[in-house]
């Protein structure tokens, strides 16, 4: 198989969280990622941090759409890896200059990140406001949404004595976590 | 519904297309003329793709988590192996929510479950068959053993001995160590022993237990165990014979006892199929205890007696030893015990075959 037929099918599993491949993607980049870090300052907890903030990139990259790999999968990784570990020196404060053996791996991947920052910021944003609702919306708005499950479900396991009430609290609970998750993002982004 | 779920109902059915085209047009349309309709699809789809993003962010983390976890394991990222407490402290903080409602969901249940027995029971059932389990009297050496454990803190040595609550008899069905008793013997006990006349206590755990036919099997797991190289015994799978002459090794105190006497009846209690009703002198500590016939052959297990007449005892058919083994043995784990098919005894006088039963029979304890 062509190596970049393989990174495709690679980044198809990604897409769909599939462990097989995530798996993959794993063995081949890990070790380069941490030695990186590790050689830098870093622990191998922060590798291991970094390494799988660097995949939810690839994969957030992925399901945007009209993603194509312009470089090798590693070289991606690896300068997405590397930015956050610089960004994450910065916060701490500690000016090292990176030593990295693979200068010619890095790429420009800025704009990514800054997507993903954004990205983060908004899922922080309505993991607050769900945290807010609280229970039973909590419960019932994760099952429809998340494990989307069918009303008749939902109905039986919370009991209500139809799917029209459930469906009522619902929407209930949704109007209250819109709420709370739109006055939370307005704040946010202005 | 209020008109106003009504139409965040109406939003959603048109954001996940399950709108028919008549439908979808004039909805379409409505979103054209009225900018507060279409301000409100906007956020709700919005809204609903960051639940389901954000849901499929926490899947993914924990893929990724996982996938670390088991690479590290197998060696093929450099990743120190989370072992000993680490991984301990790792799997409790992972399962730790889930056990903790598991927990409270448990007790709940068992609260509301014993609070709807307790309601429904008669308030003072009337017994009439009594488990021949064995009471060991704890309270009588409930102060010296508090002594004891009181100078065993002090010297800071031997762990407390454990006071056995119940007792019984069992006997062995593979020489591998697999022993069968009575399940109301070893309910609810956490720790259980078995121990031959006169020797030492030997460790067992459950490896199966059917309630309903009151049976179990143990398995010993004890270094001191040692494998006898053949069991002389047999189990029958038929029934047996009414006025069949049988015989019953026990431990109804601490040194086996025999005990000799007739098949009464091919049902128990009450017409009970399971079990089949014995004439025979049987005490407390019999239960669990095999009842042979004169040719060697394990016919059945000695469970219960009835209170309101002497010398009318019940027996757990043999053939349901079998059927426990069956089930148990959908577990490959156990597809290596295999219950002694021919009877060695057969034409040896009754002295004879006791004295080689007795080395397969055990006194069985839980606590």
């Amino acid at each position: 198989m062509k190596p970049e037929t393989q990174e495709t099918l690679l980044l198809e599993g990604l897409a769909k969280s599939d462990s097989k491949a995530i798996e993959t993607i794993y063995k081949e980049n890990y070790n380069l990622v941490q030695s990186l870090i590790v050689n830098n300052s870093g622990t191998t907890d922060d590798a291991k941090d970094i390494f799988q903030e660097a995949i939810v990139v690839l994969y957030e990259k992925v399901k945007s759409g009209g993603f194509e790999l312009n470089c090798q999968l590693k070289t991606y990784i690896y300068s997405v890896s590397r930015r956050l570990w610089l960004k994450k020196l910065a916060q701490q404060q500690s000016r090292f200059p990176l030593s990295d053996h693979h200068e010619d791996l890095s790429i420009v991947v800025e704009d990514d990140i800054e997507e993903h920052e954004q990205r983060d910021m908004e899922f922080k944003t309505m993991d607050q406001a769900i945290q807010q609702i609280g229970e039973p919306c909590k419960s019932l708005l994760e099952a429809f949404y998340m494990q989307k499950k069918t009303m008749q479900e939902i109905a039986y396991n919370f009991g209500y004595t139809n799917a029209d009430n459930a469906k009522t609290q619902k929407y209930k609970c949704l109007t209250r976590l819109k709420k709370l998750f739109f006055t939370q993002y307005k704040n946010d982004s202005l | 519904m209020n008109p106003e779920f009504q139409l965040l109902d109406t939003i959603e059915r048109y954001i996940s297309g399950e709108m028919t085209p008549d439908e979808r047009v004039n909805f379409e349309q409505l979103r054209k003329t009225n900018p507060d309709v279409d301000q409100m699809v906007v956020e709700h789809t919005l809204l609903i793709h960051q639940l389901d993003s954000l849901d499929k962010n926490k899947k993914l983390k924990r893929v990724l988590n996982n996938v670390h976890i088991d690479l590290a394991q197998k060696g093929l990222i450099q990743s120190p192996k989370l072992s000993g407490k680490a991984k301990v402290v790792y799997l409790f903080n992972r399962y730790k929510r889930t056990t903790a409602i598991a927990a409270s969901i448990a007790g709940i249940t068992a609260l509301a479950f014993s609070a709807l027995v307790w309601s429904v029971s008669p308030s003072k059932p009337v017994k009439e068959i009594k488990e021949l389990s064995r009471e060991i009297n704890v309270l009588k050496n409930h102060n010296r053993q508090q002594d004891k454990e009181i100078n065993n803190v002090k010297n800071k040595m031997v762990a407390p001995p454990v006071a056995y609550k119940t007792g019984g008899t069992g006997f062995l069905i593979d020489t591998k160590g697999y022993l069968v008793t009575n399940a109301h013997i070893i309910e609810g006990a956490n720790n259980i022993v078995v121990q031959k006349t006169n020797g030492q206590d030997m460790h067992a755990r459950v490896v199966f237990m059917d309630e309903e036919r009151d049976l179990a099997i143990l398995k010993i797991d004890d270094e001191d165990f040692k494998m006898p190289a053949s069991i002389p015994y047999s189990i029958k799978r038929s029934s047996a014979d009414i006025a069949e002459s049988v015989y019953t090794l026990g431990f109804p105190r601490n040194d086996v006892v025999y005990g000799e006497g007739y098949l009464a009846a091919k049902t128990g209690y009450n017409g009970d199929t399971l079990t089949c009703q014995i004439a025979i002198a049987a005490n407390p500590g019999n239960s669990g205890g095999p009842v042979l016939n004169r040719n060697g052959e394990v016919i059945g297990v000695l469970s219960a007696k009835q209170t309101s007449a002497e010398g009318v005892v019940f027996a757990t058919q043999s053939k349901y030893i079998y059927h426990a083994l069956d089930a148990l043995q959908k577990d490959s784990t156990y597809l290596n015990i295999k219950i002694p098919a021919a009877s060695t005894l057969k034409g040896l006088d009754r002295m004879q075959q006791v004295k080689k039963i007795a080395d397969y029979v055990y006194m069985v304890k839980g606590s």
